[in-house]
């Protein structure tokens, strides 16, 4: 086991440096960001070029990027264009997303799950077809049409909740934003949940546990569902790092600041060094989330042994 | 993650079973003729001619009230995306901006957006972009992902490590962000660059599965006997690997043609997707979602068609997937 | 402090149920101390008054920041703030005397020296400051500032000096008779010894001499403003503070100001103004501002500089329908434009209803027949470049494009081109790559005819993007600069427009009005004449 995880370790690494390259080069495919920040004027050449001086853009990609990299080491991720260290967009972003993420994979958990569940030991009836034509509506659905309609029905028609969240974005505001984000997932761990539950309703030891007598919940909760769960819970593991990058439609919708918030803006402002600073700490969490799933995979399931 | 284990599920028995209107008699009779049954499509056939399993799945399928319905609803889209003007006469761009907002009227079925724009014409005439870019990102997805999974599942060794590797790099930049950025500056208003983004970014997914289907095939027992036969590597990929590990990747590509669709449409919400004058099911959603309150029909009608033709892609893909399963024989 | 406002709400609703006049706002009333939530955008740039060039910094420096002139929030017109007197003989070297009893909120005395340094500051190439053209025309810029990549030579202006504390001097390069008018601009503001000291704990938490002061600033989330007790100037704030508040997108700002979570949304967005008056109930606000949309040309491009051009040009000018698209996508949020300035500067101010003439007009038959006689669209197409991320650009781009196309009889002939980002847009208009006209938009620095031409049709002026040169216009605004009388400055702004008109350097659009709604708490709600709304004024409850 010790010897698996330094290799999938040691193979992060090349992962790691090819994907905030990747990114570095595409954002700077964008091209040069001063011209943006004069308005509607053209900078003056003079101090244009000691803006790009200040923000290292005046130099080779490579050297950048070495640059930039170097100091990602030392803890410092640069500056924003409006002077504010990154790091400390980090720190207001990230805990939102988190909390947003949190919320999403609870979604997913309890309802997605439970829905599996009934619907897998309800195989053919109307509730089982119901659901199942339900997740497929769902997955077909863009996030942000399912986003924009229940913002407007519940926020502004119904006033159930605030349309948009505050600044704190404490837990409560969240559950809209959580359960459209979780949307497409909820739908996926659903269906993965019903094909597990109802594949392994007809194994061996669920039928040897119902001939000996045991009540059905026992058999339920203590067999099926902890033999079943396996391929939910590394989907749900994957799921985290798609879901912490994955929402900047949703943040956008319901104006969360956010972790997307801070990457579409970086963005439109073409601001390299948030952009790259963000995706480097996202590219961390989706490998480490990877890793984390395909160990909880060898501890869930005592088949699968890592050497 | 791969894509295989989100569900290995019959939605066709489910569908029969549950009853759903127009499927009568056949949706009655479903449960005996249930596949897993005895003297399934795993004994021998009425027919002479040697089962494989793509014989087999076709059989299953033709009989699939899901494929049927999908498959209908896929034909119809592609019709109209090859004569829109047969359905809807009028101009996707002919716009008076003094009709914009209205409700539907003799002749203007659907309304008007906010242009001013018939949006009957309009969601017409979308179909043909969003086929387009579907059918087309998922053929080079899957042939460019297929192609790298396979070699690296098939060469193995330190050629399969860098494969990997340079999949996973792709595999670890959110879509959509990389979207934003990809796509802020191209100016080309063709569906070109929002292919081949989506290529770009969507290969590693197809990659990873092929590449697994690829390890397992060649275990099998006839791959190793051609190999022992002392079949050339090429030979041994293209005749023997490749067709029968070729099925994940169909069931995958099918699945994931529905979500580049809607990708599209996102992209367009985000203001980087396709640009007029193109016409777009995801430019047109875009454009209304503001103006939801005033005019819910130019949201609606682009987005419904939206759905139904991704829920016919991932349908499709769902009946495809359950007849070239064999678990479920 | 958020679950306070919801908390007060609550109980003003009942009490309103019960009582129905309790906490309902008549405008005598207000409570001085109760603070109010605004929306606001994400500053671009550092929040130093020289440099800052939009408006939601803008709003923040109007808080908390008084220069020497202020621009009345009604007329727009500059009024004396912090100075004494401005004084001159010749329109070239001005003597300011700043009022005496004026002190920055961390105490510090307001001189004559605060302003000097901060102009300095702002001028100096090495603090990369974006608005440090402002000083240009003071004596000693090409010194402090070189433009063309050489060494800067000196730190500070030598145009400016101390006469004593209260006391300096102004010399400018060249004769300038509005320049007095011009330093209501933030980029004017006096700075305290605190902004040069310790600059990064300003930048934290900026410390000025306004009617506000900084409680505490979130970057990227949100500013809380508070009512300054002990400030000396005229316009103290009738309310207890701001709490600014960041919004990504208009349209979740509106949603927001209808659920009941913000109280004042400036920028209504087009897609909404359908609804504002019924959602509101008249808490709703649309007056004009100094804006004004155009079209600009690529000079630079052969094929819309070739002679006749001016022909198409006027032709497509002609080919809009400007009436239509300002009812239906801006529902009279904006004004048919029919000169090249704004209504904010007034009749006497060098606004001109009516100067475009009828090239202004919706002529659809004219406008085919011009753009034929003139050598048609270089290769049959047009299209017209904007942003796609800010405002609400699309629409009236694709309105116009459609307007365009009826009027030529082509649905094909104009087409919007939609640019990912406002840095990408501004590259193509910096490095000559525009290949049709593009969106132009300008929003006065300071109310003064001169600020709508001299910096847009200028040979080779700051945000002359069209590359546009006459001499006929160049001449008339130099004259027009030096001459002293304000009413002959202005005719001859006038005429140097008309130069304008005759070639059709850019096609005028329209007016754009500042709008604002507001929640059942607010009254006294007011925009000036930049958009932003008079926060001081506004009272609560």
């Amino acid at each position: 086991m010790g010897r698996y995880v330094v290799r999938r370790l040691v193979q992060m690494v090349p992962v790691f440096v090819g994907a905030t390259l990747l990114i570095f080069l595409m954002v700077n495919v964008m091209g040069d960001p001063i011209a943006g920040l004069c308005g509607e004027r053209r900078c003056d050449p003079a101090t244009a070029a000691r803006l790009r001086a200040e923000f290292g853009l005046d130099r080779p990609v490579w050297q950048q990027y070495l640059t930039y990299m170097g100091n990602v080491f030392t803890g410092d991720f640069g500056t924003a264009f409006n002077g504010q260290e990154v790091t400390e967009l980090m720190a207001t972003a990230f805990p939102v997303t988190l909390r947003l993420t949190l919320i999403a994979i609870l979604f997913e958990i309890v309802v997605g799950v439970t829905l599996g569940v009934v619907t897998g030991l309800r195989r053919g009836r109307p509730v089982d077809t119901g659901v199942l034509l339900l997740t497929l509506v769902v997955i077909s659905v863009p996030t942000f049409v399912t986003g924009l309609l229940l913002q407007l029905l519940l926020g502004v028609k119904w006033g159930w909740i605030r349309p948009s969240v505050s600044t704190e974005a404490p837990f409560a505001e969240l559950i809209l934003p959580g359960l459209v984000l979780a949307s497409v997932s909820l739908a996926y761990v659903t269906r993965l949940t019903r094909t597990s539950i109802a594949e392994n309703r007809r194994s061996d030891y669920v039928r040897t546990a119902i001939a000996k007598g045991l009540p059905r919940h026992r058999v339920v909760t203590r067999h099926l569902l902890r033999n079943s769960l396996i391929p939910v819970v590394t989907f749900i593991g994957a799921d985290v790092g798609f879901l912490m990058g994955g929402a900047i439609v949703t943040e956008r919708i319901f104006n969360i600041h956010g972790v997307g918030y801070q990457l579409y803006q970086g963005i439109l402002r073409q601001n390299t060094q948030t952009v790259v600073g963000f995706v480097t700490v996202l590219v961390l969490v989706f490998l480490v989330a990877n890793l984390v799933v395909d160990l909880l995979y060898a501890v869930l399931d005592p088949r699968i042994r890592y050497v | 993650m791969s894509e295989q284990h989100y569900e290995s599920e019959r939605v066709v028995a489910v569908t029969g079973v549950g009853g759903t209107v127009d499927l009568g008699a056949d949706g009655t009779e479903r449960p005996g003729k249930a596949p897993g049954g005895p003297g399934g499509p795993g004994g021998p056939g009425p027919r002479d001619r040697p089962r494989s399993l793509w014989s087999d799945a076709w059989r299953d399928l033709r009989r699939n009230p899901v494929f049927i319905v999908s498959g209908l609803v896929i034909c119809f889209l592609v019709l109209i995306s090859l004569w829109p003007s047969a359905i809807a006469s009028g101009s996707p761009l002919a716009c008076d901006l003094a009709k914009a907002q209205e409700g539907p009227r003799p002749g203007h079925p659907f309304g008007f957006d906010g242009q001013g724009c018939d949006v009957y014409t309009r969601t017409v005439h979308g179909a043909r972009t969003s086929v387009t870019v579907g059918v087309l990102a998922t053929l080079g997805v899957a042939v460019l992902g297929s192609v790298l999974g396979a070699l690296a599942g098939f060469l193995g060794g330190v050629w399969d490590a860098v494969l990997s590797r340079i999949t996973d790099v792709f595999f670890a930049i959110p879509v959509v962000l990389g979207g934003l950025v990809l796509l802020s500056v191209i100016t080309s208003n063709t569906v070109w660059p929002v292919i081949g983004f989506i290529v770009l970014l969507g290969w590693p997914q197809i990659s990873r599965i092929a590449r697994g289907s690829v390890i397992t095939v060649q275990q099998n027992d006839y791959v190793q006997a051609a190999r022992a036969l002392g079949a050339s590597r090429t030979r041994l990929l293209l005749r023997h690997i490749a067709p029968n590990a070729v099925a994940p990747v169909i069931v995958v590509a099918t699945i994931a043609l529905g979500t580049y669709i809607a990708l599209e449409a996102t992209l367009s919400y985000l203001g980087v997707g396709l640009k007029p004058p193109s016409v777009s099911w995801g430019i047109d959603i875009s454009a209304a979602s503001p103006y939801v309150r005033n005019a819910p029909h130019a949201l609606l009608w682009p987005s419904g068609a939206l759905a139904v033709t991704v829920l016919a892609f991932i349908m499709l893909g769902d009946a495809v997937r359950d007849a070239l399963d064999p678990k479920l024989r | 402090m958020r679950g306070a406002t919801h908390a007060r709400w609550a109980v003003c609703a009942v009490a309103a149920a019960l009582a129905a006049t309790a906490c309902g706002g008549g405008s005598g009333s207000g409570d001085a101390g109760a603070v109010l939530s605004a929306s606001w955008g994400d500053p671009q740039n550092p929040l130093e008054p020289a440099n800052t060039n939009e408006v939601q910094g803008g709003k923040v420096l109007d808080m908390i920041f008084r220069g020497l002139k202020r621009y009345d929030p009604e007329t727009g017109e500059a009024e004396n703030m912090l100075a004494e007197r401005i004084e001159t003989s010749d329109s070239q070297h001005y003597t300011v005397t700043v009022k005496d009893g004026w002190t920055f909120s961390n105490g510090e005395k307001v001189t004559a020296r605060s302003f000097v340094d901060a102009w300095n500051y702002g001028a100096s190439l090495r603090n990369n400051q974006r608005n440090a053209y402002f000083f240009g025309y003071i004596a000693g810029y090409d010194e402090v500032h070189p433009e063309d990549g050489g060494e800067q030579t000196a730190d500070t202006l030598s145009g400016l000096e101390v006469v004593d504390d209260r006391t300096f001097t102004v010399t400018l390069s060249q004769k300038f008779s509005g320049f007095p008018d011009t330093l209501g601009y933030n980029a004017f503001a006096p700075l305290p010894r605190a902004f040069f000291d310790d600059h990064d704990a300003w930048l934290e938490k900026p410390v000025g001499n306004g009617p506000y002061l900084v409680d505490s600033y979130t970057r990227g989330a949100q500013m809380s403003l508070r009512a300054w007790n002990d400030y000396p100037g005229p316009d103290r704030a009738r309310n207890g503070g701001v709490d600014l508040k960041v919004y990504t997108d208009s349209n979740t700002a509106y949603t927001d100001l209808l659920a009941g979570n913000l109280d004042l949304a400036d920028d209504i967005p087009a897609s909404q103004l359908k609804n504002v008056r019924s959602d509101l109930d008249g808490r709703y606000l649309n007056t004009p501002a100094g804006i004004i949309q155009t079209l600009a040309f690529p000079y630079y491009d052969e094929d819309w500089n070739r002679p006749g051009m001016e022909k198409v040009r006027k032709g497509l000018s002609m080919a809009i329908d400007r009436e239509q698209i300002t009812d239906t996508i801006f529902r009279g949020t904006r004004t048919p434009a029919t000169d090249w300035t704004s209504p904010v500067l007034g009749e006497d101010g060098g606004f001109k209803a009516g100067l475009c003439g009828e090239a202004c007009e919706h002529r659809p038959d004219e406008a085919r027949r011009l753009v034929a006689e003139g050598g048609g669209l270089p290769g049959g197409r047009v299209t017209l470049t904007y942003n796609a991320d800010t405002g609400s650009h699309r629409e009236w781009v694709d309105a116009v494009c459609n307007s365009i196309n009826n009027a030529l009889d082509d649905e094909r002939a104009c087409t919007g081109n939609p640019v990912g980002t406002f840095a990408d847009f501004r590259n193509r208009i910096t490095q000559r790559k525009m290949s049709g006209p593009f969106r132009a938009g300008w929003q006065m620095d300071y109310p003064l005819v001169q600020n709508f031409l001299q910096p847009l049709y200028y040979t080779d002026a700051s945000s002359n993007d069209g590359k546009w040169s006459d001499e006929e216009f160049d001449a008339l605004v130099d004259r027009a600069n030096r001459e002293t009388d304000a009413a002959r400055a202005v005719r001859l702004f006038q005429r140097a427009e008309e130069v304008v008109r005759d070639r059709m350097a850019a096609i005028p659009l329209w007016y754009q009005n500042g709008s604002a709604g507001w929640s059942e708490r607010l009254s006294d709600v007011k925009l000036n004449p930049f958009s932003v709304p008079v926060y001081d004024q506004i009272k609560v409850g």
